[in-house]
C-alpha cells in the first residue's frame, strides 16, 4: 500500500465523483425545483453514451461524438419532457415513479433493439491517450479530462445559478414558484428546459464515462442508484450538496473497494476477509448514507426554505 | 339465517368468484392437457401474495417503498442458504426467513420512515440494491447467477414436488393473506393507517404516534414479501439475484396500482393483468407484417414500459375500482 | 391555585424575526381565555407551539405545573390537548362518523388490533355519535365529508376536538370562513362546552369573542400586550391603539 497506490485510487474517487456529479447536478435540479421523481435519469446517461458512441463509428472523432452526444441528449430530453414529463408535474409522486420506471424499460430494450445486447465500443480523443505525470504517478490523462470537465461544469453552474437572471429564476422557482410565474415568466418554458438541461448534463456524464465503461442495456441503472445516494446524503435540489457530496461517495466508494479487503485481511482471516470484503466494500456507500440520514435527514447541505 | 347468508354472498360474489376460479384452475388445466398452466399460475400467485403485502404499505399506507423486492429475495435466499446447509423443513424456512426479514424491516423502517416524500422513495429503493449488490458479490451465494435448490422445502416431512399440490399450498397462503388484510382494513389499525395516508399531521394532534403505527404497516408489508419470497424459490427450485432487483420493485408497484390501491382484491387482478400480458406479448404469434411479432416477442419489456407509461398517465382508480362501480350500478 | 396550562417567556424566532417575542400566558380550569389581536401577530405561531408543531427557541411550557416543552405532539393529546385548525383538517374522503371514531379511537387504548372490526366497537362509536349531535350534525352522519358545506365542516373540526375529552383545547379561528348564522352556531355550542374543558380561542370575529371569553390576552407582534376581563380589555388604551380601525365600533 504505497503512497503512489494511495494516490492513484484517491484520484480515481475523485474522477467518480466528477462523474457523479454531473449526474447529480441536472437530477437534483429537477428534484428541487421541479419536485418530480424522474427515475429515468440513468437512461439519458445511457442514450447519451450510445449516442457518443454512434458518432464515434461514423466519423472517428471525439468531437463529433461529443456533439452527439450532448446535442442528441439535449433534443431527447425536450421530446421526453413535452410528451410524458410535463403532464405529470401535478401528479402524486407514486404516478411519476411509475411513468419513470416505464420509461427506464422502454429506453433499455430500444438500446437493445438498435445496438444490441452486447457492450459497444466508445472512442476516447486521441490527443487524451497517454499518461501524465502527477506527483509520481502516471495517471491517464482521459480521467484528468473528465475531471476537469466536472469542474468546468461545476463553476458555469455556480456562475449561472448566482450570477444570472436565469439562475435567479430557477433560485427562486425553488422556493417561491408561485411568484416565479406572477412575475409572468412562462414557467412552462423554464422547467422544459430545465428538464432538457439536465438531460444534457446527465448525456454529457454518459459520453465521458463511454470509454472507461461498459456501453450497454441497463447502464443506467447503477449510475442512477449511486446518484441518488449522491442526492439524498448531499441534499435535495442543492447543486453544492451535489458536488461535495459526489466528491465524497466517488472517493469512498472507490478507495473503500480498493483497501477494505485488504484492511480486513489484517484483521480476520483469509477466507472470512475474501467473503466480507468486496461485500462490505459495496455496501459503504449505502452505510454512509444511513449514518447522514441518522443525524441529517434533510441532507449535509440541504437547501434553506424561506 | 339463510338470508343473511345469501346477502354476504351477493356482497362478496367477486372474491367468491375470484378463489373458485383459480381453486378450479389445475382441474381445467388437467382436461385441457395443458399442464405448464398451473405452474405459471402458481407464479402469477405468489407474485400476487409480494403484490398484497406491498399494498399494505403502499395502498393503505400511503408509503411509496421502492424496496420491496428486498424482502422477496431475503426470503428466497434464506431458503437456498438453509437448503445448503442441509436444513429442508419449509416451517425452519419460513419462520427464519420471517425472523431475519422482520428485523431487517425494523431497522430500515426506522432510518427510512425518518423521510417522507421523494426522500422516501430513493432511500428504498437505494438500500434494496444495496442487499442486491451484497447478495451478488456473495460467491459463497451463486453471485451473478444465484443458486439452485435441491429440491423444495418439505411441509411437515411431506413433499412439495408435486406442481399441482405446491400450486393448492400457493392458493391457501394467497387466500390466507387476503382474508389477513380484509380483516386488518377493518380493524382499528387499518383505520389508524389509513388515516395517517390522508394526513399525518391531524393524526398526531389527535394523539397517535404515527412513526409506531406506520413502521408497523411497513414491517407486516414486509412480512408478507418474505412469506411470498420463500414460496418463489420453491417454486423455481433457484435463488435469483433478479428477485432483488428494482425491477421486480417496480413490477410490484405497477401490479398494486393497476388493480387497485387500498382495496383486499386490488393486487391480485393487478398480478393477473400484468403477468397475464407480459406473457402474451412473450409468446405473441400473430399474422404481423415484416415479421413484426418476432420482435414484439423479444421486446415485450419495451411494449410493457410504455403500458406502463399510457397507466400511469391515466387511470387512478385501477381495474378493482371498475369492478366495483359496475358492482355498484 | 395553578392554572391548568402556564406559558412562560416563550420566544420563537424566525431568520431574524421575533414571532414569539417572550410571551407569557395562563389558563385557568374552566375557562375561556380568548387571544385577539392583529394579523400577523403570531397568533398562530403560538398556538402551533402550545400543541408542539413547532419547538419554541427559550421559554417553557408547564401543563399542571409540569414541563411540556420537549413533549412532542401526540403525547400532548394523550395529556388532554385538543386542537382544531383555522383550515379544516378533516378527512374528506371518509363520512363525518368516520372523520369523529378515528378522533375518539385515540384515546380508547392502543390501536394494534387486526381482527376486530372497529366500526363495531361502541367504546369508540357511542362518544363519537354523541359528538356529533353535540355540534349539531347528526343528519349527516354517514355523508361523505367532501360533500359537506364549509360550516359544516368547521362543525365537524369541532366534533373531532370534543370526540377525544380533552381538558383543554386550543381552538384556532373555529368561525373562519362562516356566515353570521353558523357563526351563531359555533358560538352558542363554544357556550354549552364551557366548563366541561378549559379552550385558548383565537378569533378575529370580536362579537364571538366578548360573547364567550372570560379572559381575553391581546397579541401584538409576538408578545401579549393585555390580559383581563372583557371589561378590563375594551377600557385599556394601548388596546384601542392596537386597534385603531374598524374594531373600534365593537370595542
Amino acid at each position: 500500500m504505497t503512497a503512489s497506490v494511495i494516490l492513484t485510487q484517491l484520484l480515481n474517487g475523485i474522477q467518480l465523483g466528477a462523474l457523479l456529479f454531473l449526474l447529480s447536478a441536472g437530477l437534483t435540479l429537477v428534484f428541487g425545483i421541479m419536485n418530480f421523481v424522474n427515475l429515468m435519469h440513468g437512461s439519458l446517461f445511457m442514450m447519451g453514451a450510445y449516442f457518443a458512441a454512434a458518432g464515434y463509428k461514423v466519423s472517428g472523432s471525439f468531437t463529433v461524438a461529443a456533439i452527439c452526444a450532448v446535442g442528441g441528449g439535449l433534443v431527447l430530453g425536450l421530446l421526453v419532457e413535452r410528451l410524458v414529463v410535463s403532464k405529470m408535474y401535478r401528479r402524486e409522486h407514486l404516478d411519476q415513479v411509475l411513468v419513470t420506471f416505464g420509461l427506464v424499460l422502454f429506453f433499455n430494450e430500444v438500446a437493445r433493439i438498435l445496438w444490441g445486447p452486447t457492450s459497444v465500443h466508445a472512442g476516447s480523443p486521441a490527443a487524451f491517450d497517454g499518461t501524465v505525470n502527477l506527483l509520481g504517478v502516471m495517471y491517464p490523462s482521459y480521467r484528468l479530462l473528465i475531471i476537469g470537465v466536472a469542474l468546468v461544469v461545476g463553476a458555469g453552474l455556480y456562475f449561472m445559478i448566482h450570477r444570472t437572471r436565469i439562475g435567479m429564476l430557477v433560485r427562486a422557482g425553488a422556493t417561491r414558484p408561485e411568484i416565479v410565474s406572477a412575475l409572468g415568466v412562462n414557467v412552462v418554458r423554464l422547467k422544459r428546459w430545465l428538464f432538457a438541461f439536465g438531460a444534457m448534463l446527465a448525456a454529457l456524464g454518459g459520453l465521458m464515462a463511454g470509454p472507461i465503461t461498459s456501453v450497454q442495456p441497463g447502464m443506467g441503472e447503477p449510475v442512477l442508484i449511486m446518484t441518488l445516494v449522491v442526492i439524498v446524503t448531499g441534499g435535495i435540489g442543492s447543486i453544492r450538496g451535489a458536488f461535495y457530496g459526489a466528491m465524497i461517495i466517488g472517493v469512498v466508494d472507490t478507495v473503500g473497494r480498493a483497501f477494505l479487503p485488504l484492511m480486513l485481511r489484517e484483521v480476520f482471516e483469509r477466507s472470512v476477509a475474501q467473503a466480507a470484503g468486496p461485500a462490505l466494500a459495496s455496501i459503504l456507500i449505502y452505510l454512509f448514507m444511513a449514518c447522514v440520514l441518522a443525524i441529517r435527514p434533510q441532507g449535509l447541505f440541504p437547501v434553506r426554505h424561506g | 339465517m339463510a338470508e343473511q347468508l345469501s346477502s354476504r354472498i351477493r356482497r362478496h360474489w367477486l372474491p367468491i368468484v375470484l378463489l373458485g376460479l383459480l381453486a378450479l384452475l389445475p382441474v381445467v388445466a388437467a382436461l385441457l392437457g395443458q399442464s405448464y398452466y398451473v405452474t405459471f399460475a402458481t407464479r402469477v400467485l405468489v407474485l400476487a401474495i409480494a403484490a398484497v403485502g406491498l399494498n399494505v404499505a403502499l395502498g393503505y399506507g400511503g408509503m411509496v417503498s421502492f424496496g420491496h423486492a428486498l424482502y422477496v429475495g431475503l426470503g428466497a435466499y434464506v431458503v437456498a442458504a438453509m437448503s445448503e446447509a442441509g436444513i429442508q423443513s419449509g416451517l425452519a424456512h419460513l419462520g427464519t426467513a420471517l425472523a431475519a426479514g422482520g428485523l431487517l424491516a425494523v431497522l430500515l423502517g426506522l432510518v427510512c420512515l425518518r423521510t417522507s416524500g421523494i426522500a422516501f422513495i430513493m432511500i428504498t429503493l437505494a438500500f434494496s440494491q444495496m442487499f442486491y449488490y451484497v447478495i451478488v458479490s456473495l460467491k459463497r451465494y451463486g453471485g451473478d447467477d444465484g443458486m439452485s435448490l435441491p429440491a423444495r422445502s418439505t411441509l411437515l416431512g411431506a413433499s412439495l414436488d408435486s406442481p399441482v399440490a405446491f400450486y393448492y399450498l400457493v392458493f391457501a397462503v394467497l387466500a390466507l393473506a387476503l382474508l389477513f388484510v380484509a380483516s386488518m382494513a377493518r380493524s382499528r389499525f387499518g383505520w389508524v393507517v389509513r388515516g395517517s395516508k390522508l394526513n399525518a399531521r391531524r393524526m398526531a394532534a389527535l394523539g397517535y404516534p404515527v412513526l409506531r403505527y406506520r413502521l408497523a404497516a411497513y414491517v407486516l408489508s414486509a412480512l408478507i414479501c418474505v412469506v411470498a419470497g420463500v414460496l418463489l424459490a420453491n417454486l423455481t427450485r433457484f435463488a435469483s439475484p433478479s428477485y432483488l432487483q428494482w425491477s421486480l420493485s417496480g413490477e410490484l408497484i405497477v401490479m398494486v396500482v393497476l388493480g387497485g390501491m387500498g382495496t383486499v382484491l386490488g393486487p391480485v387482478f393487478g398480478a393477473i393483468a400484468l403477468l397475464v400480458l407480459e406473457e402474451l406479448l412473450a409468446n405473441a404469434h400473430l399474422p404481423m407484417p415484416f415479421g413484426a411479432d418476432a420482435m414484439v416477442r423479444s421486446h415485450f419489456m419495451g411494449l410493457i414500459g410504455i403500458f406502463i407509461v399510457l397507466m400511469a398517465m391515466g387511470t387512478r382508480h385501477g381495474l378493482a375500482g371498475l369492478a366495483n362501480r359496475k358492482a355498484a350500478s | 391555585m395553578t392554572p391548568l396550562l402556564a406559558v412562560e417567556n416563550l420566544v420563537k424566532r424566525f431568520r431574524g424575526i421575533r414571532a414569539s417575542d417572550g410571551i407569557n400566558f395562563d389558563l385557568r380550569h374552566g375557562e375561556i381565555h380568548a387571544v385577539i389581536g392583529p394579523n400577523g401577530a403570531g397568533k398562530t405561531t403560538f398556538i402551533n407551539q402550545l400543541a408542539g408543531e413547532l419547538a419554541p427557541d427559550s421559554g417553557r411550557i408547564l401543563l399542571d405545573g409540569r414541563d411540556i416543552t420537549k413533549e412532542p405532539v401526540h403525547r400532548r393529546a394523550a395529556l388532554g390537548l385538543g386542537r382544531s385548525y383555522q383550515i379544516s383538517a378533516v378527512f374528506d374522503e371518509l363520512s363525518v362518523l368516520d372523520n369523529v371514531m378515528l378522533a375518539a379511537q385515540a384515546h380508547q387504548g392502543h390501536s394494534f388490533r387486526f381482527f376486530n372490526d372497529a366500526a363495531k366497537d361502541e367504546d369508540v362509536a357511542a362518544p363519537s355519535r354523541e359528538a356529533v349531535r353535540i355540534v349539531g350534525l347528526e343528519d349527516s352522519m354517514h355523508r361523505p365529508v367532501a360533500d359537506l358545506a364549509h360550516g359544516a365542516k368547521r362543525q365537524l373540526e369541532l366534533a373531532m376536538v370534543i370526540a377525544t375529552k380533552p381538558r383543554f383545547m386550543l381552538l384556532d379561528e373555529p368561525m373562519a370562513g362562516t356566515g353570521p348564522t353558523e357563526s351563531r352556531e359555533i358560538v352558542a355550542l363554544l357556550r354549552r362546552l364551557r366548563g366541561t374543558a378549559a379552550i385558548v380561542l383565537i378569533e378575529h370575529d370580536l362579537e364571538a369573542v366578548f360573547a364567550l371569553a372570560d379572559r381575553i390576552s391581546v397579541m401584538v407582534y409576538g408578545k401579549v400586550i393585555a390580559t383581563g376581563s372583557c371589561d378590563e380589555i375594551r377600557s385599556d388604551p394601548a388596546v384601542r391603539e392596537a386597534y385603531i380601525g374598524d374594531e373600534e365600533a365593537v370595542l
